[in-house]
This record gives structure tokens, sequence and C-alpha cells, in this order.
């Protein structure tokens, strides 16, 4: 028996010269989704390739479309507030404060410290579960598999912490307009002060599996990259936009619910590719814990909710079942919706994914004439055909990813 | 930051004051919407298309749409809103603004196929949320909040099962009601128990 020890390897440019006509990259169109596990949810991208190239991309969106806009229409505003989990939802409790932001801006409403001070905490707990999220599938879909295990536990230790709060992990409904549905239970705050103190150290330690990974390095460094200018035009916001290097952090620029109070720095990148995004969502999770310390440090006493929505906040449930005017003013609450004043309103929250925005048309009563979500998820997503074109279908899977998106929110 | 409130009027007279309850608002004729939203961005600073929208006013009004469209200023941290009704309530149509910033083409296809306003000049006005071929626009007043049963998109699965997008389950709600009139004249929907995931809905 003869071993070979030796192998020749043809020159590899006079062995393309030499591919017959047919084997040349061909052109096809591939449909990618909407059941695929990178495209993270409903997305589906129709491509035409030149061999691994892309050449042309076209989203597909709208599998997840509910008609959350026309539900607003036919419902109270208070009816609204669980439907808005349903949105991004990974980040509720963020989408909830949105939604009644806007709500309140309307009924000229203004919280007192204590119910602001719980929505900024909930509002940075629910930012870190959400980017723990995206990290996490992230890392699955550049093939670090290790990072999804790290950050699903921390995110779980989240979801026990809300869990105590609201009384449900996934969608909380928490907020109402005028306040929050409860008080933080006793003993919940240090809960939270505990998790933040154990939760840098794993934070780093997950930074460890990814930063300097080479793997890692080689599949997002200088891919989808997105300019400034491109940045701008195509409406992104959120860590997408500021990972092209535009500080446009609306906690920062236009502070809501008392963010002017508390320290954080707005991390950006440099180049724009997807590197520069899981660099500034990694470094936003630490801000958020900054935050999260500052409001544990000076938590206001005092009410959560503000007395002047008496006729939009429900009375409290011992309250309407022996007062005769609590007890009217509740059935009036449930039977036709909050009075609101008419007019329009346009608010937009810095949420984990973008500038979640709410448009509020009122002529009056308890019902919103016209609800539009300016969901960033969709906003994100609207620079695919721009950005895919040009990479390899893998790279795809990589673009995806940094851009973390949420179809729930997408689609609405 | 220049006063947007006093100098849009005075460089574009077409422009008044709209009511609003936070950011300065402007309404104009439709028409003049790209010129001035261009004028915004480029002297005003307002560098960000946020969002376009349109609100349906229902047929009993004239003019029936207005579609909206909301400026952000990353260096002024303001907002600034431009709204224009659209001259014709059967065919609708408002010029584009795709060629002023390239993220308008969603929003705008958005709009086409909620409402069903044409965007003049929109390089691709395709539906976006719903499929190809959908007859409705569904968050016009008069489409009700249940759906309307339609023809399956796939032609040939609908061949095949003769099976149709049919109206959503009522069962309990939510409200329905009509805005502008009491909620008290529009209970909630009682739960229709002719039909369940077992016994076929009656035709």
């Amino acid at each position: 028996m003869t071993m070979a020890n030796e192998f020749t390897f043809p020159d590899a440019a006079a062995k393309a010269a030499t591919v017959p006509k047919e084997f040349e990259p061909e052109r096809m169109s591939l449909s990618m989704g909407p059941s695929h596990p990178s495209t993270h949810g409903v997305l589906r991208i129709q491509f035409e390739l030149e061999g691994e190239m892309v050449t042309k991309a076209d989203p597909v969106v709208g599998y997840l479309h509910r008609g959350d806009e026309k539900i607003a229409e036919n419902m109270t505003y208070n009816q609204f507030v669980p439907y808005t989990d349903r949105l991004d939802y990974l980040a509720p409790l963020a989408n909830n404060m949105a939604y009644a932001i806007a709500v309140e801006r309307l009924a000229k409403l203004e919280l007192p410290p204590r119910g602001q001070a719980i929505r900024v905490l909930t509002a940075e707990m629910a930012r870190l579960s959400s980017h723990l999220m995206g990290l996490g599938a992230y890392g699955i879909d550049v093939g670090a598999w290790t990072v999804f295990m790290y950050c699903f536990e921390e995110r779980e230790k989240l979801y026990t912490l809300f869990e105590k709060l609201t009384g449900a992990r996934f969608t909380t409904s928490y907020t109402r307009i005028g306040g929050v549905a409860r008080d933080v239970p006793p003993g919940w705050l240090k809960e939270v002060g505990a998790f933040c103190d154990q939760f840098l150290p794993i934070l780093d330690e997950i930074f460890s599996l990814l930063t300097r990974n080479k793997i890692f390095l080689d599949r997002t460094v200088g891919v989808g990259v997105i300019s400034r200018a491109d940045a701008i035009a195509y409406g992104l916001t959120g860590p997408n936009l500021r990972g092209s290097g535009v500080p446009l952090d609306l906690r920062k620029d236009r502070p809501y619910s008392g963010y002017e109070q508390y320290e954080f720095d707005v991390p950006v990148g440099a180049t724009g590719d997807c590197y520069d995004r899981y660099l500034v969502r990694g470094e936003e999770m630490k801000q958020s814990v900054r935050i999260i310390r500052q409001v544990l440090a000076k938590f206001p006493e005092g009410d959560w909710f503000t007395r002047d929505a008496r006729r939009i906040f429900a009375p409290p449930k011992d309250k309407i079942l022996t007062s005769m005017e609590e007890l009217i003013n509740n059935f009036m609450l449930v039977t036709e919706g909050p009075q609101m004043p008419a007019g329009e309103v346009y608010f937009e929250a810095e949420n984990p994914k973008g500038a979640l925005g709410f448009y509020v048309v009122s002529t009056g009563g308890g019902v919103p004439w016209r609800l539009k979500i300016r969901s960033p998820s969709f906003c994100n997503l609207s620079i695919l055909p721009k950005l895919c074109v040009g990479h390899l279908v893998s790279d795809v899977v990589s673009i995806l990813g940094s851009l973390d998106f949420v179809m729930g929110e997408c689609d609405r | 930051m220049t006063d947007v409130t006093a100098a849009v009027p005075l460089e574009f007279p077409q422009a008044t004051p709209r009511a609003s309850l936070d950011c300065p608002a402007f309404n104009l004729p439709a028409a003049t919407a790209p010129a001035l939203l261009r004028h915004l961005r480029d002297q005003h600073a307002f560098d960000f298309l946020m969002d376009i929208t349109a609100i349906d006013w229902t047929a009993a009004k004239s003019p029936r749409f207005t579609v909206v469209w909301h400026l952000y200023s990353s260096t002024a941290h303001g907002y600034v809103r431009v709204a224009a009704d659209c001259p014709d309530d059967a065919a609708p149509a408002v010029p584009s603004v795709c060629s002023l910033w390239p993220g308008a083409n969603w929003h705008e296809r958005e709009t086409w196929d909620m409402f069903g306003i044409r965007f003049t000049g929109h390089p691709d006005l395709r539906r976006i949320l719903m499929w190809e071929g959908y007859p409705y626009h569904p968050l016009r007043k008069e489409f009700p909040l249940a759906g309307i049963e339609t023809e399956l998109p796939d032609a040939d699965i609908a061949a095949e099962t003769g099976a149709k997008v049919k109206p959503a389950p009522m069962a309990g709600g939510p409200f329905a009601a009509t805005p502008g009139e009491p909620m008290s004249e529009a209970e909630p929907r009682a739960r229709d128990e002719s039909w369940d995931e077992q016994r076929e809905k009656p035709e």
C-alpha cells in the first residue's frame, strides 16, 4: 500500500480560466425567510444573487401585521396599553412608558417624581434585557453559542425581577396612563441593586467572549458599513444610528420622565459597521446600569401616579368596592374611556431598538381618532436594500443580527 | 435654532400655522409640501424624516385625507409637523419625498397600503404590510375592525383548498364604538357562540 505524501494544487486563476461557461457564477434568486433562524422572527428577504454575492435585496415585511393602529381606533386609551407590550416584545416596559407619556402629553399630565423614577428604572431594565437578547442572538448568528447562554441567564434574572414587580414576565402591561399600576414591592429595589452588582462582572465576561474573538471580528469588522449620511437619510435611530457616529439619544436631547437628572454617556461608533453596533450596544448596557444605580440611590418618596389623572387612572380597588364616587368614576372609565381633550401629539421615546414614536390624534372622548406607531425596527430595516448589496449571503446573517430588529414592532 | 414658527410663514406664504399641543406645526397645500420639507431640511436643519402618516376624516368630510410628516432636528433637538390635505377625495395623491430622504420610501408605501393615498413620483409604490393584490385599504374608517372576507394571496392554494381569508372572530371584544358617538351606544360585543374552533362559522 502506498501513501500519497505530496499534493499539487493548480494555480487558482489558471484553473478559473478553464471553467466551462455553465459553471460561471450564475444569477439566481433566493428567498430567505419568513421562517429562517437568522431573520429573528418573520422577516423575508428576496435576494438576487450572482454566485454568493447579493446584487439585489428586497425585504418583504408584514407577516406579523395585526393591525394595531386599527385596533387602537376601536378601544379606549387604557385598553390599548397591553397591545403596546406586543410591539417590541423584548422591552414591553419601555413601550408602555412611551405610549403612556404620549397620551399624558395630550392630557397635560405630569407624573410625580416617584412615578417617573419607577418608569426610568423599568425602562432601563427593559433596555438591559432587550440588549442581552440582541447580543445573545447575535452570538448565535455568527457562531458563538456560549454568549447566548450567558446572556439568557442574566435575562432570566431580570425577568424574575419583572415578575416580582408586575406579576408578568414577558408582556408586563405595567404602565398606566397617568402612572404605573402599583408601587414597587418592599425589598425589590435592593434586589435590583444586587442584580446590578453581580451583573457588571458577568457582562465583562460576556464581552471577553466576543470583543477580541478572531472569528467574531472576521465576521463583523468592515461588514455592513452604514455611513453617517445614510443613517440619517434612512431615519435610523437607536444603537444603529449611534453606531454610525451620530450622537442622537432622545434621553439626552429631549429628556422625558426625569432623565435629565441622571448622568450617563452616549456611546457612538466610528465606522458604522456591524462590530461598532455591537460595541455601542455593549457600552449602552453599562450606561443603563449606571442610570439604574443613580435611580436607586435617590429613589423619591411619594405617589406613583398623578392625582390630576382622576378621570383617567382607575381608583384603588378597595375604594371602588366601598365608595360611591370611586365606583361611578370606575364605571365611566370602563364604559366611556378616559375623556381626553381634542388635539394632536407626537412623542418619541428612546427605546432599546431606537426612537419609538406615537402620534395621537384626538377629537375628544375616550377613543383616539388615529394612533400612528412610528416603529424603529421598520425604519431600521428600510436600509436593507442598500446595505445588503455587494455582501455575501453569510454576511447578510451578520448584518441582520447587528441591526437587532423585532418584527412585532416592524409589522405592528 | 431659528424660530420656525415665526420664520416659516414669512418664507413660505402658503404655509399656515396648525393647531398643535407640542411642536411647531404647519398646514399647506399638498403640491408645495416637498418644497417646504426641503426648505426645513436645508435651511432649518431638520435632518431626520421621522415619520409619514395620514389621517382619514371619514367619507363624510372633505377634504377627507390629511398626510402628516414629522421632522426632527438632531442639532436643535426639536420636531416640526407638516400637514397637507389631499385635494381629491376619490383618488387622493400627494407628491413623494423619496428624493429628499430615501427613508421615506417605506413610510409612503405603508401610507399607500393602509389609506390608498398615492405618492406621485415614488419609485416603487407597492403594498408593504398587506400582500400585493389585497383589495382594501384597512386603515380607512369604513373598513371594519374584524376585516372583510378576501381571496388568499396564493392563487394555487386557494384553487386547491377553496380557502379564504375570513374576518377575525370578535369573541367578547374589544369595544367597537364609533368615535364621536357616546360609547354607551356601543356596548361591548356579545360573544358570538354560533361558531368556535370545532364548529364551522355559519355562512
